[in-house]
């Protein structure tokens, strides 16, 4: 609420003191200004991108978890999934850094096969590759209850009706498990959206998200009330995300 | 997004408790503290000093033999940056804090808001040992009134691989050359304006530059599209200076503006580097102890800035920091305890030296000619948003 009142307020842009002084001149100023409408841009279609590898990757993998393995490999596979998230967000993204720049493990590997150096570091390839392995942890977990959850039966009976196992995966599990993973995309993609320090430390030029001109706007500028109205985007953003994941089913699931 | 909304609500609530006088930052009238009369002896200490500074300013290793000697007990606050520092200064500068280790682009804002007052020199007996640039310098200084007591600095110099460049460099020219795209890095923090600035006054004198922080529309958006234009050159906008460091190392960059810390880490390393002040001269930092205005320990702070203006505790500093002492009598100190060290940080550096720094300070809209036709700080930082993309 508070945050709403303050995007309508103004800075003295000198003293940087807030002037309590009614106006939508913040708003106008994303609106107009074509760097804010990239960076805005950049900020969703790498959330969206973000959920979406995530879901590619996670649902073989809950799947194998919910339905293929022993419970003895599924243990081991719980603990591979959930171990990453005691380390800090900090070390694994650093880690990410030395993998990928320029005499970093990927082109030392590249180039030991005799392949030309893929030179992703600071890139938005590299946000995009790290996003991605920090939040699967949070998609696998969402779609693998979903999976657990279909009925042994169901399958059965589409075995029986003469569904093969692609076919059941396809028209049975598929659809079952699709709460799940749009919970999941919940997690992936506001934590995608919400992130400013990963574009800090792996992004190059080129690579502001909203949360990094938030962040410059309170931090560096003062500018308390346009940081509020930018921050405003991502709540509209997300309350439109959440509206349609209600649809699909994501909060029973959850 | 939850980060940010909660460092707002945050900030307003501190806001919502500093002060409420609307100032509407005229700044052709004198600073609102110039008339306040600084002390004129030091009394004894009040047992007590509240410090905002930059990490590692109040280092135990100084810090603890000030206590022992004054019975002042330090408590210090971390500031991460400049604009930190004066929103901490502006909520809770009304008796809580004593004195601030700000930065150039930080003290006119402090200055013109009556958050930080007068100070005599003359009770700092250091003072006269300063270079004589760092006695009045423009950011600190205003009408011959100190706000405050110069402590060290450092200039923004280019570092560049020698292995790329083994003739070194003479001009700026490198950080905006095509042929070494994406191979550049240069500060993320919007006073880089600057640095385009300066270059332009050399090399398009037409636009009639004279000082880079004193910028009008023409010349305002002339460095702006130069920096755009750089933009797709750039490996990285560094924040932290082992962000840089590690650029140079994994060779993801070959040039850059840095600062001599940066050199001195990475020859350290081993790694081929080496720094240089082109033809166009070089923008640089230098901080100030600044005493809030309504102090609560007057005699703490000055007892505070006469302890680290003395030439040891300036070369301990300056060594521990990785910058350059005001103090000219710190260089024999710093050779005492690391040779070479004097030369390497520039602490000996020739009263010319200082014609080729354009130390940082804050812009604002009035121009040294009285008008106010020049670009505020606030319009920097959403034009480096704009660069940053």
């Amino acid at each position: 609420m508070t945050l709403l009142i303050t995007a309508f307020w103004a800075i003295d842009p000198f003293t940087t003191q807030i002037v309590q002084v009614w106006n939508t001149d913040n708003f106008q100023r994303i609106l107009n200004e074509p760097a804010y409408h990239s960076i805005i841009t950049r900020t969703v279609v790498m959330a969206a991108l973000v959920t979406v590898t995530d879901a590619v990757l996670a649902f073989p993998f809950a799947y194998f978890m919910a339905r293929v393995a022993s419970r003895r490999v599924q243990t081991l596979l719980f603990a591979a999934v959930l171990l990453p998230l005691w380390a800090s967000y900090l070390a694994r993204v650093y880690a990410w850094i030395l993998i990928l720049n320029h005499s970093g493990l990927l082109n030392w590997s590249l180039q030991s096969i005799g392949l030309p150096a893929a030179n992703i570091g600071y890139t938005n390839v590299a946000m995009w590759v790290v996003f991605s392995y920090i939040w699967l942890p949070f998609m696998i977990i969402p779609t693998y209850a979903a999976l657990e959850r279909v009925p042994e039966s169901l399958l059965e009976a589409a075995a029986d009706l003469g569904a093969r196992r692609w076919r059941a995966v396809r028209d049975v599990v598929l659809p079952l498990a699709l709460p799940g993973v749009v919970a999941g995309s919940i997690f992936t993609f506001s934590l995608t959206l919400g992130d400013y320090i990963t574009p800090i430390l792996v992004g190059g030029a080129g690579s502001s998200f909203i949360g990094n001109v938030v962040y410059a706007n309170v931090g560096i500028a003062n500018n308390i009330p346009f940081a509020a109205a930018l921050a405003i985007v991502p709540v509209a953003i997300m309350a439109v995300y959440l509206l349609i994941a209600q649809r699909l089913g994501a909060f029973e699931a959850l | 997004m939850k980060f940010g909304a909660l460092a707002v609500v945050v900030a307003l609530a501190l806001t919502a408790c500093g002060s409420t006088s609307n100032n509407t930052g005229s700044t052709q009238k004198p600073p609102p503290t110039a008339t306040l009369k600084p002390l004129d002896k030091v009394g004894a200490g009040e047992g007590q000093l509240n410090l905002i500074a930059w990490e590692g300013y109040v280092d135990d290793s100084w810090a603890k033999p000030f206590t022992q000697q004054t019975g002042c007990v330090i408590s210090s606050k971390y500031a991460g940056s400049s604009d930190e520092m004066v929103s901490l200064m502006k909520n809770g500068g009304g008796g809580q804090y004593d004195m601030v280790s700000a930065s150039g682009d930080a003290d006119l804002r402090l200055i013109y808001s009556g958050d930080v007052r007068p100070m005599n020199e003359k009770l700092i007996p250091d003072w006269n040992n300063f270079q004589t640039f760092f006695k009045n310098p423009p950011y600190n200084t205003i009408n011959g009134v100190h706000y405050g007591i110069s402590l060290q600095w450092g200039p923004n110099t280019l570092l560049y691989s020698t292995t790329k460049f083994p003739n070194k460099p003479t001009s700026w020219e490198v950080i905006y050359d095509q042929a070494n795209k994406g191979l550049i890095t240069v500060p993320d923090n919007p006073i880089q304006i600057a640095d385009a600035a300066l270059y332009l006054s050399k090399t398009q004198p037409k636009l009639g530059i004279k000082d880079p922080y004193e910028l009008k529309k023409n010349q305002f958006d002339a460095a702006v599209q130069l920096l755009t234009q750089q933009r797709p050159l750039i490996k990285k906008y560094w924040a932290l200076a082992s962000e840089e460091i590690q650029l140079f190392q994994a060779r993801d960059v070959v040039v850059g503006a840095a600062w001599p810390y940066q050199t001195i880490q990475l020859k350290a390393a081993g790694v081929k580097v080496d720094e240089t002040i082109p033809s166009e001269g070089a923008t640089g930092w230098g901080d100030t102890w600044m005493l809030a205005t309504k102090a609560p320990h007057p005699n703490c702070a000055y007892l505070w800035t006469q302890y680290v203006s003395t030439a040891k505790i300036q070369a301990e500093q300056a060594l521990f920091f990785g910058e350059t002492p005001v103090n000219t009598q710190a260089c024999a100190q710093m050779e005492a305890l690391q040779a070479g060290s004097c030369a390497q940080y520039h602490a000996d550096a020739p009263g010319s030296y200082f014609d080729t720094i354009r130390f940082w300070k804050t812009p604002i809209s009035t121009c040294s000619d009285g008008s106010q036709t020049c670009i505020p700080y606030a319009d920097w930082v959403s034009a480096w948003t704009t660069i940053k993309g």
